[in-house]
């Protein structure tokens, strides 16, 4: 499968390769995909007081349409707020690194991930207050 | 390190042609051109010794007669010809057949073809190793058996099936054996008496001949009949009509013949290559798992499953080596392979596998290389798992609901 330039340098230089501490009242986590199904995503953000995201961070178990699409979805959230992030489209994703037809589920994992995440965060925030 | 040329590690999808064997196919083409069923001229004689020459030195690595052999197209005609030859031909009497789920397509197509059409199929399944139980095999037999099919060697996880036990339940029954050994001549010593074998279906391009030439062989005593699939001017005895190709039965001659007196030595050297690189993984890299039995194994295959590492991510990560990979993502069908599920290897895992495939001309430094590129990439690869991050937690992945998707 021949894939884009960006793809290739989002694979072999993932950005936010990581993890943050899942248990931060700061720090949103989400989890998705399946290891059945061969994509595992976990996706991070640490939002700060004003409500935007400061930081993000992933580690990615599929193939490399999967990492990329988090590297690249990662480095897009960090500065926006929970409701610009939360409108990312998965298109945009696989516009950009131009995934092939049958890598199309990446790309949906990687906006299903930030909105688990975002989720995560407001049901921990909602509950401290 | 990048910058290394592509290394071939797909033995078991197809070899180059030896040199040798092209050699000797070389005057086939233009100079001794006759058509090898001539039977009024020299030109016609000269490309019918070249035929009847390489159709000795198939049937001699398998211990077979000459007048045993039938060239075909590969071990995908072969197949064919072999299960439906045969059930066309003796199906009133009897209709049961007996394969094994870990088959190549070709059989279980042919077989599938067949149960449309009167005849009851048992998929046998296969243990862990990926070796069939015999007594499960005993079992399956009943009056109506007409034919049991069991491959010689895998194409995918490189075990060879208890050959010689087989052939003697299938004798001691009166049921035809018939075995796919594409991926078993020259790899394993192969003697269709001692291992009462009926039909044996053989590949050119797996044994560094050409693509587009096999084999059949054929039992003559007792004499195993079939219909054949092609209709034409009776060729290879009738059973396979069309004319040969002198120049590619050559090759898969020569190929045969070169095993002949080289076979024990380059299992040898292939031993060699499969120790150091397993031996490597493993010492570097925890939760390696080897599909397929390590035993009962040709030295040419590892099939590796290296736990929390997405397969397709692997062999991009690898890209200058030319392996094969377990995982769905590499296919169109986004199902993990058939072969793998039925040795119960969990889906996860059959989604981390890879087949390195080694032959007759990787060399030891290609093997090295390889060994440390793998290495380096699982690692890199698993720092970017959260499945590696959660079993270093301890968390039990089995035990957390996912959400299918």
């Amino acid at each position: 499968m021949a894939y884009s330039k960006e793809l290739l340098d989002h694979y072999e230089n993932p950005k936010n390769v990581g993890s943050m501490d899942k248990e931060s009242e700061e720090v949103g986590t989400g989890l998705v995909g399946a290891p059945a199904c061969g994509d595992v995503m976990k996706l991070q953000i640490k939002v700060n007081k004003k409500g935007v995201i400061e930081d993000a961070k992933f580690k990615t178990f599929g193939c490399g349409s999967a990492i990329a699409s988090s590297s690249l979805i990662t480095e897009w959230v960090k500065g926006k707020n929970l409701d610009e992030a939360h409108s990312i489209k998965n298109t945009e994703i696989a516009n950009h690194l131009a995934l092939p037809p049958v890598k199309i589920h990446c790309s949906i994992l990687a906006e299903d991930a930030i909105k688990a995440a975002i989720e995560d965060y407001k049901k921990k925030n909602r509950k401290n207050r | 390190m990048n910058k290394m040329k592509n290394i071939y590690f797909d033995y078991q999808a197809t070899t180059p042609v030896d040199p040798r064997v092209l050699k000797k196919m070389m005057p086939y083409f233009a100079e001794i051109y006759g058509n090898p069923h001539s039977r009024n001229h020299s030109f016609g004689w000269e490309a019918e010794e070249g035929v009847e020459i390489a159709r000795e030195r198939v049937a001699q690595i398998i211990g077979a007669n000459p007048k045993e052999i039938i060239f075909t197209s590969g071990a995908t005609e072969s197949n064919n010809l072999a299960l439906k030859g045969v059930s066309e031909f003796y199906g009133d009497k009897k209709n049961h057949i007996i394969t094994c789920v870990t088959e190549h397509k070709c059989v279980l197509e042919s077989c599938r073809h067949l149960s449309g059409r009167g005849f009851d199929v048992t998929y046998l399944p296969v243990q862990s190793d990926g070796l069939i139980n015999l007594e499960e095999l005993k079992n399956a037999i009943t009056d109506k058996t007409l034919i049991v099919s069991i491959m010689g060697v895998h194409n995918e996880i490189g075990v060879i099936q208890p050959l010689e036990e087989i052939g003697k339940i299938c004798r001691s029954r009166d049921i035809f054996f018939h075995t796919d050994c594409a991926q078993a001549v020259g790899k394993i010593k192969l003697d269709v008496d001692k291992m009462n074998i009926d039909l044996m279906s053989i590949s050119g391009h797996k044994i560094y001949a050409p693509k587009g030439v096999g084999a059949l062989y054929i039992r003559r005593k007792p004499r195993v009949r079939i219909s054949s699939m092609i209709s034409g001017g009776g060729q290879e005895r009738g059973m396979r009509s069309g004319t040969l190709s002198p120049a590619l039965c050559v090759g898969l001659g020569e190929a045969c013949h070169i095993y002949l007196n080289e076979m024990d030595k380059e299992n040898k050297i292939l031993q060699k290559f499969k120790k150091m690189m397993l031996d490597g993984i493993r010492k570097a890299c925890p939760d390696v798992y080897l599909n397929g039995s390590e035993k009962s194994r040709v030295p040419g295959n590892l099939n590796l499953s290296f736990a929390y590492v997405e397969g397709e991510s692997l062999m991009m990560g690898i890209k200058n080596l030319a392996v094969s990979s377990g995982s769905a993502c590499t296919s169109a069908s986004l199902e993990p392979s058939y072969v793998l599920k039925a040795l119960g290897v969990e889906e996860e895992l059959a989604h981390t596998s890879l087949r390195i495939g080694f032959g007759r001309f990787t060399t030891e430094n290609e093997v090295r290389y390889a060994t440390k590129t793998i290495i380096n990439e699982v690692l890199r690869l698993r720092e970017l798992s959260p499945l590696w991050e959660m079993a270093q937690e301890g968390v039990d992945i089995s035990k957390i609901k996912w959400a299918h998707h």
